[in-house]
Formats: structure tokens, sequence, C-alpha cells
């Protein structure tokens, strides 16, 4: 596994090989920055407004965060990205063993068992997870022809690189994140050119194990479940959620009641305005005028990240950065689908809004690696 | 592919966010408003109840009270422990305090102690930063500052009975007070107001944030009362210790100038609640203080029955002023031996005038019995006798004039000529209450005028109508016999209330005595010796009656005064009617006008 020392020295002069400083800093995508950077405002002036015109308690650690994600973002982007593909297994196995660390050290909140204590900072493994099982995922497929592909048991070992941990995430238990992993490893199934009917199959396996794992769930997720189906069943209990975020996005109507006057997340109708529903504090505030402006922004940055993957010439980096996309569009989806009573309400943040440093980190770390696999986008990474 | 994907599920969740935000935004924005805004209503301040003159008889008045909000307390028995420190806070209460505690939600504030004296209050603020949650706060509490005397005119508020309401969300409001009795409940929508209401911004947790808008509502209106607070507490000083009423009336204008009720008892103490403990000492005492004896207690008139016996035989014709019947101490009828109140040899041979003087027994008798119970009944409903006179205040009674016909159908038996003797004294079956014989009093003084009794002067500064007073029908000549024999009552050489005359120049007083017995004398003491009232137990004494007017060449004012077991019209009522009458002469109420005092 010793670097080729020949090999890195003769790629030197050429655009294959080992580039400079210079030559990676030229290669960086700003635009994906800019637009990242812009998400980020938005999510801080919205944390701001949530915080009743003030930047404690949300809004400021929300920017301190920003700043800690950046610095990840530039240094993942510069560097070499042969590195990633060297420890892609590597990362992935740390990230295992510390959702199994989580299982058995980890500390509680909110009923969810997700979180690391690290001494001063508190680390959410199965964010981390994400990025690992996408870095795990295209060292595999990175390797194989299409013909292998096309083998069924080489499919054995990705299907257990994703399962493995949706099912560990699943047990803390968090079914969002768990339904993340497993949308988003499906997701890099696909793009690895897996056909469509093995999609089916699993898809079909997985309905007839539905029942069993009905059984798995906890109460409140099966509650949640079955209110996404009726929400109006039980207005004051669990059901509350939805009603409350669906009044307020309604009562925003198109141009919205005006930054910091939206009267169902200030007066505390709206739950969990700062995180997960942050979304809806937003288009209360801003209408649907905003809500589109933000969903054009993530199209942006989507089809931005889209762009600069299919430019990049190495199958690892392409699913990387594809990876990446994906798992961004699933929280987006997942998350406003949620709030306007379009899917369930599964505990996923609108990322890089949602206050949180976890996702922030994750996502920014994410997009390092994606403008990072632009930066090498030429580079010779064998197989 | 994938992209065309995630570009088409974008589509779903903008399609959604239309459908949310435009389609339903009317809808939900509707929703958001029933969310966040409460109407809440503020509770109008109770209007004043005042006398002729102005001077309140019910206010409106602070109380100085401690709240506590749970969830700012936090630790809920170590602040009432602290709050001990400041103001007393009994076992009792302490743990209807917890109990409330649990019950309402953490930020509703719960009534640590009412009533407050300013030095307590001063406390608790002083304290204040040392008790968390604690709110010292000031509410309204109906005050009733004359007491007593006005308990049964007046009445009393307390909180609203399930039976109360009505739909009107104010009888809701909790805390929220309504006339229960007297004029309380006679005015209370007038005194109640309008209620105000606050639209107020609520969080979830239902705690308001500010307010949008508020209608202040209207205060409850002012009633002034025709009577005249002085004169009533004076009437109350002097029956102090009696069971007893008193009523004055001006005999032109039928203004009530007093309308008491003794014992009385302290109206402010229903406003929180009776204990159970005090509420049955109210009711057993044998001094009835919660009945209206002015209105509500029906006694037979005894001897103050006679003008009317006097008025039915002139009318009927069966006798003249100058007939002459005689007396020899008693009838017999029968069986049965009427006795004057005068034993042998009786009274003699006396004219009407003379009778009435001297309250001579056995000359209404025999007058009774010459112009039987319904002439005498119709003479008494023109005088204000046997019928309600619709004051408006609960328990009013209409008396009783017995007919022949009422007594075939009441008891199913026929009319006797017993029957009659006794109603023509004013006993048997006849029962009028303070009120009526006051003003079957004006109705004489006035020279056979209808007028009626009036209690209200004017609601919220708008003076009630004073309908005119139209002649009963009375012959005028006969009625001056009988105002003659009243005048010779007090100030005849032989008037059985000659002790209780008015020397005063021009403040003559006419009236009438009445002693009636409150059980039949037995036989055995009939042919025994008669007991004293003295030598009674209380219960078995005769009521005290006295009606009577003032001045006689000009009369304006009638009074009336019954003392229950008080043994004698002359001895127990007849003193008591003048000393009211020389105070309501000496005050002269109804010459001053509202707010002039007296000098």
């Amino acid at each position: 596994m010793a670097l080729d020392l020949g090999r890195v020295r003769r790629s030197l002069s050429t655009r294959d090989g080992d580039l400079t400083f210079g030559q990676r800093i030229l290669g960086f995508r700003w635009l994906m920055l800019l637009l990242l950077a812009a998400l980020v405002a938005i999510g801080v002036a919205t944390l701001y407004s949530a915080g009743r015109g003030s930047f404690s308690p949300w809004a400021d650690r929300q920017l301190l965060r920003f700043g800690v994600g950046l610095t990840a973002l530039v240094v993942v982007a510069l560097t070499d990205f042969r590195i990633w593909l060297r420890f892609a297994y590597a990362i992935y196995g740390v990230g295992l063993l510390l959702l199994v660390a989580v299982e058995t050290i980890g500390t509680t909140a909110m009923g969810a068992q997700r979180w690391l204590d690290l001494g001063p900072v508190n680390i959410q493994p199965s964010e981390l997870m994400k990025i690992a099982m996408v870095l795990a995922l295209a060292r595999y497929f990175h390797g194989l022809t299409l013909e292998a592909v096309a083998r069924p048991h080489y499919l054995i070992p990705p299907l257990l690189m994703v399962f493995a941990p949706a099912i560990l995430v699943m047990k803390q238990p968090d079914l969002g994140t768990a339904l993340t992993l497993v949308l988003g490893g499906g997701a890099m199934f696909y793009l690895a050119g897996v056909r469509m009917w093995k999609f089916a199959l699993v898809i079909a396996g997985a309905l007839a194990a539905m029942p069993f794992l009905w059984e798995r769930l906890r109460d409140y997720q099966k509650r949640r479940i079955l209110m996404f189906l009726n929400p109006e069943s039980d207005p004051l209990g669990a059901g509350y959620h939805i009603i409350q975020s669906k009044i307020a996005l309604g009562s925003g109507g198109i141009f919205g009641k005006g930054f910091m006057q939206g009267t169902q997340s200030h007066l505390n109708f709206l739950p969990e305005k700062q995180t997960d529903f942050i979304f809806t504090m937003l288009a209360e505030e801003w209408g649907m005028v905003g809500g589109v402006f933000l969903l054009l922004l993530y199209a942006a940055v989507l089809g931005y990240g889209f762009a600069l993957a299919v430019r990049i010439r190495h199958q690892f980096g392409r699913l990387v950065a594809m990876g990446i996309v994906n798992i961004m569009f699933i929280y987006v989806f997942v998350n406003i689908g949620m709030v306007m009573g379009v899917l369930p309400v599964v505990g996923i943040p609108l990322p890089l809004i949602s206050y949180g440093g976890s996702a922030m980190l994750t996502l920014m770390a994410g997009f390092g690696l994606l403008i990072g696999a632009y930066i090498h986008r030429e580079a010779p990474l064998g197989t | 592919m994938l992209m065309g994907g995630q570009a088409a599920l974008f589509g779903v969740l903008i399609g959604r966010m239309y459908y949310l935000q435009v389609v339903e935004s009317d809808q939900y924005a509707v929703l958001a408003d029933e969310n966040r805004i409460q109407i809440r209503l503020l509770p109008p301040v109770r209007g004043r109840i005042v006398d002729r003159f102005g001077e309140e008889l019910a206010n409106s008045k602070q109380n100085l009270r401690v709240l506590m909000i749970p969830e700012a307390a936090g630790n809920v028995e170590r602040v009432l422990a602290a709050l001990r420190r400041a103001i007393p806070i009994a076992e009792h209460d302490e743990r209807r305090i917890l109990r409330e505690v649990r019950r309402k939600r953490k930020f509703l504030p719960v009534t640590v102690a009412e009533n407050l004296s300013w030095e307590q209050f001063a406390a608790v603020n002083l304290h204040s930063p040392d008790l968390p949650g604690v709110q010292p706060d000031i509410g309204e509490t109906r005050g009733y500052p004359m007491g007593e005397a006005f308990a049964h005119l007046i009445g009393y508020v307390a909180p609203v009975a399930e039976a109360d309401l009505t739909g009107e969300p104010l009888l809701e409001l909790p805390g929220f007070r309504i006339g229960k009795n007297g004029v309380e409940r006679l005015q209370d929508i007038a005194l109640r107001g309008k209620a105000g209401s606050s639209r107020v911004e609520v969080n979830a947790l239902g705690r308001t944030i500010r307010e949008l808008s508020r209608d202040d509502g209207q205060r409850g209106a002012d009633v002034a009362l025709t009577v005249d607070a002085t004169l009533q507490r004076f009437a109350a000083e002097r029956l102090d210790g009696e069971s007893a009423s008193a009523v004055v009336m001006d005999v032109h204008t039928g203004d009530l100038l007093t309308l008491l009720s003794v014992p009385g008892y302290d109206p402010a103490a229903f406003n929180t609640g009776l204990t159970q403990r005090a509420w049955q000492e109210l009711v057993s005492n044998p001094l009835a203080p919660l009945v209206s004896k002015s209105i509500a207690g029906q006694y037979p008139p005894g001897s103050t029955f006679k003008m009317m016996t006097a008025l039915a035989g002139l009318d009927a014709g069966v006798v003249t002023p100058d007939t002459r019947l005689p007396c020899t101490g008693s009838i017999e009828l029968g069986p049965i031996e009427f006795h004057c109140w005068k034993r042998k040899p009786g009274h003699g041979a006396l004219r009407m005038a003379e009778a009435l003087e001297q309250s001579c027994d056995c000359y209404f008798y025999e007058l009774a019995r010459r112009v039987g119970p319904d002439r005498i009944a119709a003479i008494c409903h023109k005088f204000g006798l046997g019928h309600s006179h619709q004051l408006g205040l609960p328990g009013e009674r209409p008396g009783l004039i017995p007919t022949r016909q009422w007594k075939q159908t009441a008891q199913g038996q026929p009319w006797t000529p017993g029957d009659s003797f006794n109603a023509g004294i004013g006993q048997g079956f006849v029962l009028s209450t303070p009120l009526q014989l006051c003003v079957m009093a004006a109705r004489i003084a006035n020279g056979g005028l209808a007028v009626r009794p009036r209690l209200l002067l004017d609601i919220g500064g708008e003076a009630m109508a004073l309908p005119p007073a139209p002649a009963l029908g009375v012959n005028p000549a006969q009625l001056k016999i009988v105002q003659d024999g009243m005048f010779r009552v007090v100030n005849g050489d032989f008037g059985t209330a000659k002790r209780s005359r008015i020397a005063q120049a021009g403040w003559a007083f006419a009236g009438k005595t009445g002693s009636s017995q409150v059980r039949r004398i037995s036989k055995q003491e009939r042919t025994g010796r008669m007991r004293k009232n003295e030598e009674k137990p209380w219960i078995e004494r005769d009521h005290a009656l006295f009606v009577g007017y003032a001045p006689y060449e000009a009369p304006r004012y009638a009074v009336a005064v019954l003392v229950e077991h008080g043994g004698s019209g002359s001895g127990a009522a007849a003193p008591v009617a003048r000393d009211i009458m020389m105070e309501c002469l000496k005050r002269d109420p109804s010459r001053r006008g509202p707010g002039e005092r007296s000098a």
C-alpha cells in the first residue's frame, strides 16, 4: 500500500500527477463555496429571527460552526484526493466503531442516543457515517468493472456497508438518518451501474420485511408514521407538530408575514423552529416566495455539484461527488417534505440552515470532498 | 436521470408549497389567528348603591390580595413559608393553595390571601424580593359601609351559581359576583354594567404576550335609593337588640325613607362565602336575622287595623261617627266570650273617635259584626293591605285580608260571626307586613290618595318617574273621623299612646297602637288570672305595633314600627315610632335635594 514514489514523481509535471498548491487553489470552485455560504447566511438570518431578534442563543453559534465547517471544507478540498481513496475503508471502519461506541457509552438527547461526548465537543457519529459510507462505497465500486457489478454476489459487500451502519443508527433510534443512509447508499448503487430491477428486488424485499420492522420500531416512531397518515386524529398530541407547521406555512401566504413577524414561530406554536422545522419558520416569514427561492438555491447547489461531478475523470471521485450531492438532496427533500406534511416526521435537519453542528460539519466536509475531487479530477487513481 | 428525478421531487415540494401557501392560505391564516388571539373579558366595575343624599350604601372597594404564579415560585411550600413572615396563612388556606396549584396550569395565578390590610399588603411588597412568583394585586370586592342595618334592603353579591348562568359570558368569569338579594339583585343588570374585552396575543402555552386592542366596557350604573341612610341608621340604633321592623314613607311621593329590619347580618360576609358555622348561626337565631321583616314578615296587625274597620263601617253606613257602641269588657257570642283589653267594667259606650283613642275592642267587635268581612276587605285593599306593593325586592309578601269566599275556598268552612269579631280588631286571619301598614298610614294621612311606596330614586343619574297618586274615592269627612281618632290616640287624655306625644309646635303626631296576639289565649288563662306580657316567655309575648304620621295638620311622613314579642304597642312600639318620626321631621329628608346634608 506504500506510495509508489516513482509514479508520483513521474506525474509531477503532468496534469495527471500531484498538483501544486497553486494549481489546487486555481481548481477550487469558489462559486460552490459562495452558494453554500448563501445558504448558511439564510440559515443564520432565520435563526436570528427565531431568537427574537438576537444572535444568541442560535445565530452566533451557528456562525461559529460555519467557520469550523469552512475550515474543514477548505482543508479537505485541498488535500491530495488520493489520500481519501487510500483511507476510505479505514474511515468507514472508524465510523462504524464510533457508532458501536455510541451504542454503549453515548449520551442521550431527546430520547435518542446519538451523541458521543468527547470532552469539549459532542459528535454525532451517524453524521460522520454518511460521508464514510459514501467514501467506502465509492472506493468499492471504483475497483469494479461493469461486468463485475452485474454479478449479484459482488453486491453483497456494499449492501453490508450500507445496512450495517443503517441498522446501528436505527437502534439509537434515529429513523431519519438510517433512511438517509439507505437512500444515499441506494443512489450510489444506481450510479455505479446496478440495474433497476435489482432495486425493485430490494424494495420488494424491504416491503416484505415491513411487518417485522414495524415490530422493531419504537412507539414514538410508530406514532409518527400513523400520525403522518392522519395528523388531525390527535391535534394536541403527536399530530400537533405537523398541524402547527402547516398552519404556519399556510398563513405565511405568498409573500409571508415579514422578517421576525411569524406569529406561529414566535409564539412557540411551532415546535423545533430552530432545528427540524426551520423551513416552516422561513416560509411563514418569507412566504412561498422565500420558500421557492431557498429551493432554487438548493437546486443550484445540487445542479452545480452534478456539473462538477460529471467532469471528474475517475470513478471514485465521481461517485464521491455524486454521493455527496445525493445526501444533500435527501436531506432537503425529506426535511421540507416532512414539514409540509408530505412525508412523516423524521428527525432530519435542513442542511446548512438548521441549527446544529454535526450536520453542518458533515456537509461542509462533504462538499470539501466534492471540490477536492473536482480539483483532482484528472488524477490517476488506479484501481 | 437521477438529476431529473430530483428535479421532479423538488417540483413536488414547490407544488405542495403552492397548495399550502396559496390555495389554502386563507384557511390557515384564520387558524393561525385563532391560535394566537384570545379574547378576554374585562369585568366591569359594579355600580354603587347610594341613599337619597348620595351616601354610599354599597361600593366596590379595593381588595388587597396576594397571588402566586406556581411556575415562577418554583418550590411553592418554601415560598409560602417565607410569605408567612409577612401575612398569616391558615393551615386550611395552605391546603387550598396547594390543591389549586396542583389543579391549575402552572402559569395561572393562584390566590394566596385576600382582603389584606394595608400593613400586611405593604409587608408583602417589602418582602417581595425573597418571594419568587408572588404578586401583590389590587382586586375589587363589594363593600357595605353601612353594615347590618341595610343588609335586607341592599342585599349582597355572591359568586354565580350554576342556576344563574344564562349564557352571558361575563357570568362565567372566575370570581365574578352577582346580586343575590335586596337591591343588589333587583338592580343587578344596571349595577353590573357592560363587560369590556381585551384581545390579547397568547403563545402556545396560553401566556399573554401583548394586548392587541381593548374595549373598556361600561362600568355599572350607580343606583340611588329613596332611603335616608342616616334616618335608617337612627332607627336601627333605636331598635337595637330587638327583632323588629321600621318603615318610614313620604306620604305624598311614596319615597321610602327607611325600610329597616333588625337584626341584620353582615352582607359582606356573603362576598367570600359564609362558613358553615356562621350560616348555621344565622339560620338558627330566633331573631331571624335573614328575614326582611318589613316586607316578608306577615303579622296580625292587631289594633292598628281598627281604622280599616272604622272606615268600612262609615262607608257602609252601619254607624255614624256619633253612634255609641257599648263596652262592658266583653261580648258573648254563643259559648265564646270575646274580651276587650280593658276588663270589666269596660269602656262604656264610646263614639268612633273615642273608640279609636282608647282602642276599645268591643266597639270594633260590634262594628265588624255589622259591616262584615267583605266590605272591610274592600277598604283594606284601597289602603294597601292584602296585596304586594311590588317593590321588586325578593321575599316581599302580600299579607292576607280574609273574605267570606276566601275562607270557604281556603278553609272549606263558612265565615262565622266570630271570624268577623277577630277580623275587626286585626286578629284571626288578618296578616299584614310593616310596609303595608306604613302605606295604610300614609294613605290615611294624605287624605285618601293612592300613594305607592317607592324605593328607587334614580338609576345612573336618570330619575325614576313619580307616578301621580290618584284619589282612592274615600269620603273625606269619614277619613277625618279616623284621622281625629288617630290624633287622640297620641294626644287625647285617654289615648293609648299619650306618652309618645310630640310636643313641638307644628309637629303633632297621630297614630295607632297595636298589640297582636301570637297565640290563642287558653280557657284556663281566661278563667284564671291573665298573665302579664312580662311574665310570659319572650316567644309568647304579643307583637308590639304602631302606625302613625306627622305633622297632623300638614302630614308629610308616615311611620310603621313593629317589635316582635315587644309586649304592647304603646310600651314597645309607639315610643320608637315617635323617636323615629321626630328624627325624620328634624332631618326633613323630603325637603332637601340630593347631595344636601342636614344642618
